[in-house]
């Protein structure tokens, strides 16, 4: 059970049931975001820390608004104006927000590994909001939470993620927790997008795109930093959109009414086109309701710790 | 100095083909005779029945970090921490600060070593000033002051046509170039092999490809120009099947390996632990298995332990921000009986010779054998008794092992150095 956890550090070994607690949580507390008066006590008298060390604007705000919604004190941290810039170390800084009495402290870092180093020497729960190219387990569980809503389970699902794998720690936790839930996962994207032995990790993988999303129940598109264009990893944004951008014809191949997500900020006419993503079949907006929902669960399910 | 009697060890000693029960005499820094029933008559006397006894293990690729470095190691605490590992002599990289690229550095090296080494030190110097790989250093000098190689160690020279001049220049003093080889076009930014194990972590990765590529290079280079070169730390199958088709073919190539190659994989990254980081990184299990065949089959001539100390403060970060390296002189000997000899994949004279004939052969030093004559260096060992390596016992102020608590057999219970108690075991 969640409850007896300290951290939330990524999916990869956390089991069915847990992640089932997490969804179901998260379902009942979604609610509360439609609700005229947002507010209720499930972190009254708990502190959390945002500490990120790259730039972010929905997901730092998602897990803000998810604690005060809850009655947390929420306070944040940033690189550019902590002490990371005066050279303190990442364990340094834990310590110290330890001793302030910090129960959450929610980490992006542009190094994976980072959240686990830091939780080793907290005694606060520990939440990876994204690690390097490792993991953003936060993210995985809205789109998961999204795809029940829609699809009713996930055992048995075709999920296609097409775009850039080898950075995504959006990818990494959707594989690690969709294989868990029972979920079938395809990859597709450039080859120099595609880290080696993917397969290992329980997923198919194809560069053709077409063949990544026929017959899928789901279609997610990446993000693309356009930078990787002069890293080499392909030649144009133009030749990206014809070849592996998510477009009408491609989501044709999908079953009927699949949903198309993107873990956002996107790139429109890039890795997807508008009229799919403002298209009826579209979760986005969805996805980023129940990324509140999904945050408010973890926080709230972390700070049971030690309760019955 | 008066004479030593070391009694019945078993003596293995491959210089001189001998694999038994023996008695060592020695006197004057030197060993006189080896024999069986020697008598003591008043000569110092070590009792080393159930022990072995090798001659005085050499490791030709550490890192003292003095001058400059002293926070992760001096030449006095790294020399303890060799003679504790059983090694009789070192031979120490030129990453210092300052460089070692010129006779000062050397000079000035040798100096501490004499006061404070428990062991002999011999420098290694850069192949190009500062290792920045551009212009080569004054070879003649550094092998006057005392240099037995060359070499850019971490910083490979990139541009191929200064590796071959510096290649010709320094073998006109008989100096051997030492290569670090890594593609940095390839490697950079990395942090651990590229492969399953970097797909399921989320670390960046380094082919093997970064190494096998300078590799090849490298081998073409000593065909072309019909002179010697020794790899360095050698790690992917590859590169050793390339080794092994050059020595066939005539290339005069040498080279090492170390004991995280071949008792270690990427499998043991996955925690993100820093003291798996290292340089080239570890391997696939079947880039293992071949490290060892290799060491077993003479295509890897040599084991070192590229002894890399480092302070807490440059390990106790990210993984991607930890500095490379492996605190290893005090596990090689264990390491590699465990590893290589207890399952048979070695005999124990291949394992002394890869640790002590051979480097000496390599590097044109004295030692590697206890042959009448030879100076005193010899390794007592205990090959029998189960213990855990502890990485807070180590005399080297580097703790950075990743086989800290791993259970080996193989310990130096003495280590002699010109006839003089270096380092003994007290239990």
């Amino acid at each position: 059970m969640v409850k007896k956890q300290k951290d939330l550090l990524g999916l990869r070994g956390v089991s069915a049931e847990q992640i089932t607690e997490i969804l179901d949580t998260a379902a009942r507390l979604k609610s509360i975001l439609s609700a005229p008066n947002k507010k209720t006590p499930h972190l009254q008298g708990k502190s959390i820390v945002t500490l990120f060390y790259e730039n972010s604007t929905r997901t730092r705000m998602s897990f803000e608004l998810a604690a005060k919604y809850m009655s947390g004190v929420a306070a944040n941290i940033s690189a550019s104006t902590s002490s990371v810039a005066k050279g303190e170390t990442l364990i340094d800084t834990g310590r110290t927000l330890d001793a302030m009495g910090t129960d959450i402290i929610i980490i992006r870092h542009p190094m994976s590994g980072a959240p686990h180093l830091l939780s080793q020497y907290t005694r606060a729960s520990v939440i990876n909001a994204g690690d390097g190219m490792n993991e953003h387990p936060t993210q995985a569980l809205l789109d998961m939470l999204t795809m029940r809503e829609k699809l009713g389970s996930l055992k048995g699902l075709h999920v296609a993620i097409i775009g850039d794998v080898l950075h995504s720690r959006v990818a990494r936790s959707n594989i690690w927790g969709l294989r868990t839930m029972g979920a079938e996962v395809t990859l597709s994207g450039p080859p120099t997008m595609m880290p080696p032995c993917l397969e290992q990790m329980g997923v198919r993988v194809t560069s053709r795109v077409e063949e990544a999303v026929r017959d899928a129940d789901v279609v997610m598109g990446l993000r693309i930093q356009l930078e990787r264009q002069q890293a080499g990893l392909f030649p144009s944004v133009r030749e990206y959109h014809a070849r592996f951008g998510l477009n009408d014809e491609r989501l044709a191949l999908a079953k009927p009414h699949a949903l198309v997500m993107h873990p956002g900020p996107m790139n429109r006419g890039v890795e997807i086109s508008s009229f799919l993503a403002d298209g009826p079949d579209s979760v986005i907006q969805e996805q980023v309701t129940n990324g509140v929902a999904v945050r408010m669960a973890v926080m709230f399910l972390l700070t049971r710790r030690g309760e019955a | 100095m008066s004479g030593m009697l070391i009694r019945g060890a078993h003596v293995v000693d491959p210089s001189q083909g001998i694999d038994e029960v023996m008695d060592i005499e020695l006197a004057e820094g030197r060993i006189v005779r080896l024999g069986r029933g020697l008598t003591a008559d008043g000569l110092e006397t070590i009792d080393a029945q159930g022990l072995y006894a090798m001659p005085g293990l050499i490791d030709m690729h550490v890192h003292l970090r003095e001058p400059g470095l002293e926070y992760k190691e001096t030449i006095r605490t790294g020399t303890a921490a060799a003679a504790k590992g059983g090694f009789t002599a070192v031979c120490c990289m030129p990453n210092t600060s300052p460089v070692n690229d010129n006779a000062a550095v050397t000079t000035r090296i040798l100096d501490i070593a004499r006061r404070e080494g428990s062991v002999k030190v011999y420098p290694i110097g850069a192949i190009t000033k500062g290792q920045q790989g551009r212009e080569i250093t004054e070879a003649a000098e550094l092998k006057d002051a005392g240099c037995v190689a060359l070499s850019d160690d971490g910083r490979p020279v990139a541009d191929s046509r200064k590796m071959m001049l510096a290649m010709q220049y320094a073998a006109a003093f008989g100096l051997k170039l030492i290569s670090h080889c890594e593609d940095l076009t390839l490697a950079e930014g990395g942090d651990m092999n590229e492969g399953a194990v970097s797909t399921r972590l989320g670390l960046r990765g380094i082919p093997a490809a970064a190494e096998e590529i300078m590799v090849a290079r490298e081998l073409m280079l000593a065909g072309q120009l019909g002179l010697p070169v020794h790899i360095a730390h050698v790690s992917t199958a590859r590169a050793l099947s390339m080794i092994r088709w050059a020595k066939d073919n005539g290339i005069q190539v040498t080279c090492e390996s170390c004991p995280h190659y071949f008792a270690a994989t990427e499998e043991l990254v996955d925690g993100y632990s820093t003291y798996t980081k290292v340089n080239p990184p570890l391997r696939t299990e079947a880039d293992r298995q071949a490290v060892a065949r290799a060491i077993a089959d003479g295509t890897v001539d040599a084991i070192v332990t590229d002894h890399a100390p480092h302070h807490r403060d440059d390990k106790l970060v990210e993984y991607h921000q930890a500095a490379n390296g492996i605190s290893g002189i005090e596990t090689s000997l264990a390491l590699s009986y465990t590893y290589l000899v207890k399952p048979g994949i070695l005999s124990l004279p291949r394992m002394v010779e890869a640790m002590s004939c051979t480097p000496a052969r390599i590097l044109g030093l004295e030692g590697g054998t206890l042959k009448p004559g030879a100076p005193a260096d010899v390794t007592l060992a205990d090959l029998n008794t189960e213990y855990a390596i502890c990485a807070q016992d180590f005399a080297s102020k580097g703790k950075n092992t990743p086989f800290d608590g791993w259970k080996v057999t193989g310990r130096a219970v003495a280590t002699l150095v010109n006839g003089r108690i270096a380092y003994r075991f007290d239990g």
